[in-house]
């Protein structure tokens, strides 16, 4: 390819989907060409705030003990969308989870075992060292001394496609870019807050619950290829309304606030919204089993925030938070420093300290100190809150990403009314809905992201002519049912 | 409810605590580098690179002590900028090597010895190193000429003709002991301060004493291998971009084993001389001129290379204030092995006096620098490195989201 040429294959997008199908097209041989609408600073899209990847493994394997059989993945997989998956999907990127990461090595990804803080999926999870920037740049690395020609802020606004064929890319400043085939993998929605304003609509107490969100990650997915793919008539699969979403701290930044604005002392504590009312059980699993659904419980609540509430016993006893929590010597003027009605939460403190039933505290396990007589309840690490300081933390929810997405097939290929396109595929966030229609289970995003990116990058490549040299076997073990 | 976008930027370090009072004993760069910890802390994706991480998630906050233990901890291998999710642009600018290296010079300050001369570290540049360099080799050249013995009939490498050996033995080991003795004593009160007797908990007394030998074997080979300029993965560390290279870490092992070799050479001279009576010019094959000249090539490829990868390096990494004092050091390193050759080739002609003086001079520019410039790295660093390797074999009494 010349270094103007148009390419064989474009992929639209930058972050682990695209680059994983940009570096499949290019190992098959094809001339590729990436799209990216971020500046070269802020590329990688929300790739960059990933730490790991769930595989499974039937035996230990390097970073990851034990075992995470495929059955064993499959239920958590089930579990936590309450059946709105694609099994056949979901097995082919559960299966291709537990070979693809001699091939990311290949590409300079390095694996570490779990962080301090992470050891709970230490069995399923292997994480990147350094995390998802370190992989990013590595790949970005691989792809520049491959040959894969990069270009930084360059949005994308639209398509051209004739008969659910892709003929050419028209950005943002109005060029064409022409290409045999082409990998859609430019995210989800979620930056875009007119849409998800739209999506989340109005409560019945007249409020606008997405103006209150924050959004974890990256500021360029705005979803003008996905508003545009589903004004064109693509296969559509999920709800506007589905997406990652945790409780974070109210105090974090609108974009890009990342890991570290997580709270992770609720279930050590009590957590109360705007009237002092406590309104979830704060000790009903494992914060890590627990905290993906926060964020919505959190945007169930009058101005889509809340406060988890510690005493000193807590403190050291979670992640440390990023930003310092409200500190007071008494309850009373914690409720007046972050601005609560002190009668009520006071009532609703006192409610909970008497219903407290203590028994051997173990954060480790479920323990049996727990609430009696008390709605909602506190079934375990319930421990009454008398301790000075006291800490306040506000919350809000945070988006990772949105499951709104296209319809696809184990073949990656955009669909149009139910039949496939030949050389038109996505990846990513773009179609991550088709395996995840609801809920969260950690570092499976990257599963997805890396399976159909791959796959999307061998089928456009395949697509314009050009065969993978090795991914066959590796694909039919996946595929196979 | 305050605009959320107004609070976006961490404008107070959050981890100095108020109302500990700590904030106000904190200078800016110490407070800089609480402020990024308390944010690597709550996310940890770095710990795998190398012992700052491991060590910052021992500890919730970040007072003074902590932050100069960490700070020398670091060796600005730039793996935690390049892969850092909020390194700038983003609002939270975290740029982890550059704070550190901010504070580093404030600790070689701080604990220089005598006090009052951790001021020459702000001076401590390529221009005072070379002028310094070159006014004592001018010195030395001026008093050799003075006597008329600067261009002389060969002398057969007779040093001792052109100084007398005592009085070379008696000025250069008082400077260089008394550069041994600054740095000890500093480092000393370095280890003091970041290893405090007093928060000791009784139990982990016996887990030092126990851990103390294997402690040790372990810092001195992660010093000899300078195992955290691999990266964590053994690749290397960063110069110009996020990729990696092995490159720093080879030129800084040829230039201190080049040090150490020149070390051993003269050390081996000098019982050759006490013990043996043998007087130099020692022949080309002999053990101080085999292990001189040895360390001299290290000292000549080393400090070339590292001059080279830090004339090339990503501004963001480290502190640009300090390119002096590193380049200078640099300098030092690469004249003494080049006027060290210079005498060893010309030592049998009529210009042994010129080069001798020339050499000495630089010799000695170094000694005199040795304990209020770069030289200081090494010795703060190892010492972090042993509390480091120290701590971790202590119990963690923080249990945060280990569940």
């Amino acid at each position: 390819m010349s270094s103007s040429g148009d390419p064989d294959v474009l992929v639209i997008g930058g972050g682990n989907a695209a680059l994983c199908a940009a570096l499949m097209a290019r190992e098959a041989g094809a001339s590729v060409l990436i799209l990216e609408s971020a500046p070269r600073a802020w590329r990688g899209g929300n790739s960059m705030h990933v730490r790991n990847l769930r595989c499974m493994h039937d035996a230990p394997q390097d970073v990851l003990v034990e075992a995470y059989p495929e059955e064993e993945f499959w239920q958590d997989l089930l579990k936590v969308t309450g059946g709105l998956t694609n099994e056949g999907l979901a097995r082919l990127v559960i299966r291709h989870s537990s070979r693809c990461r001699p091939w990311m090595r290949r590409h300079g990804v390095h694996f570490q075992p779990p962080l301090s803080g992470a050891l709970h999926v230490a069995r399923t999870n292997a994480f990147f060292m350094g995390g998802g920037k370190a992989l990013v740049n590595a790949y970005y690395r691989s792809a520049r001394n491959l040959g894969v020609r990069i270009r930084y802020e360059t949005p994308v606004k639209s398509l051209e496609i004739a008969d659910g064929r892709f003929k050419a890319a028209i950005t943002e400043a109005g060029e064409r870019i022409t290409a045999k085939s082409c990998v859609l993998a430019c995210g989800g929605f979620e930056s875009n807050l007119e849409w998800q304003r739209e999506a989340w609509g109005q409560n019945e107490r007249g409020e606008w619950p997405a103006e209150n969100f924050l959004i974890r990650g990256t500021r360029y997915n705005q979803g003008v290829l996905l508003k545009f793919m589903i004004d064109a008539g693509a296969d559509t699969i999920g709800d506007p309304t589905q997406a990652h979403c945790v409780a974070i701290d109210a105090r974090a930044p609108l974009y890009d606030g990342g890991i570290c604005t997580r709270i992770d002392c609720v279930s050590l504590g009590v957590v109360v919204n705007r009237d002092g009312q406590r309104f979830y059980d704060e000790g009903e699993d494992f914060w890590p089993k627990r905290y993906a659904i926060w964020g919505r419980l959190v945007a169930q609540q009058p101005g889509q925030t809340a406060w988890s509430i510690i005493d000193r016993k807590a403190v050291g006893r979670f992640m440390p938070p990023v930003f310092e929590g409200t500190r007071a010597g008494t309850l009373e003027d914690l409720a007046q420093k972050i601005g609560l009605d002190p009668v009520p939460f006071m009532d609703t403190m006192r409610a909970y300290n008497t219903a407290c039933r203590v028994g051997t505290f173990d954060h480790t396990t479920l323990d049996d100190c727990h609430t009696e007589e008390l709605s909602p309840a506190k079934t375990h690490w319930a421990l009454p809150i008398d301790a000075p300081p006291f800490y306040a933390y506000p919350l809000r929810p945070g988006i990772t990403f949105t499951y709104l997405g296209m319809r696809t097939d184990r073949t990656a290929a955009v669909h149009f009314g139910g039949a496939p396109s030949v050389n038109l595929f996505a990846a990513g966030e773009m179609m991550a809905g088709n395996v995840l229609g609801k809920g969260y289970t950690a570092g499976v995003g990257m599963s997805i992201g890396t399976a159909f990116g791959r796959i999307a990058g061998v089928n456009a490549a395949q697509s314009a002519g050009f065969a993978h040299p090795e991914f066959k076997e590796e694909f039919a073990y996946a595929a196979a049912l | 409810m305050p605009p959320r976008s107004d609070q976006a930027v961490i404008e107070t370090p959050p981890a100095c605590g108020d109302a500990l009072g700590l904030a106000a004993m904190l200078t800016a760069s110490e407070q800089d580098v609480a402020r990024m910890m308390q944010i690597c802390n709550a996310c940890r994706y770095c710990e795998g690179f190398c012992a700052v991480f491991p060590a910052m998630t021992r500890r919730l906050e970040f007072g003074k002590a902590d932050v100069h233990y960490l700070a020398n901890l670091c060796h600005n291998c730039g793996a935690c900028l390049h892969a850092c999710q909020y390194a700038p642009p983003h609002e939270f600018a975290v740029n982890v090597p550059q704070a550190m290296a901010k504070v580093r010079v404030q600790t070689y300050q701080d604990y220089a010895w005598p006090r009052a001369m951790g001021q020459l570290y702000r001076r401590a540049g390529l221009s005072v190193a070379l002028a310094l360099a070159g006014g004592l080799s001018l010195f030395m050249v001026l008093a050799v000429a003075m006597s008329g013995r600067l261009i002389h009939q060969p002398l057969a490498g007779n040093f001792y003709a052109i100084f007398p050996h005592n009085f070379l033995a008696v000025v250069f080991s008082s400077v260089f002991l008394f550069a041994i003795l600054a740095l000890c004593i500093g480092v000393t009160r370095f280890w003091r301060e970041v290893s405090p007797t007093r928060d000791v908990v009784s139990e982990d007394r016996f887990a030092i004493a126990a851990a103390r030998l294997p402690a040790t074997a372990e810092a001195v080979s992660d010093v000899a291998t300078l195992r955290y300029l691999g990266g964590g993965h053994g690749e290397g560390c960063n110069e110009e971009d996020d990729g990696f290279t092995l490159l720093r870490r080879y030129f800084h092992q040829f230039t201190l084993y080049g040090f150490l070799l020149c070390f051993a050479a003269t050390s081996v001279a000098t019982l050759y001389h006490y013990l043996f009576g043998w007087e130099a010019p020692y022949p080309w094959i002999s053990l101080p001129v085999i292990l001189g000249s040895l360390g001299g090539a290290g000292l000549l490829l080393g400090p070339a290379g590292l001059l080279w990868l830090n004339l090339r390096r990503d501004p963001q990494h480290g502190d640009s204030a300090q390119h002096g004092m590193d380049r200078g050091f640099i300098a030092l390193l690469f004249l003494i092995s080049a006027t060290g050759f210079a005498l060893l080739v010309l030592r049998d002609t009529r210009f042994m006096a010129l080069w001798l003086a020339i050499h000495l001079g630089t010799v000695m520019a170094l000694f005199l620098t040795m304990p209020y410039g770069k030289f200081a790295h090494g010795v703060f660093r190892s010492a972090a490195l042993l509390k480091y390797t120290i701590e971790k074999r202590l119990p963690n009494r923080l249990a945060s989201g280990g569940e």
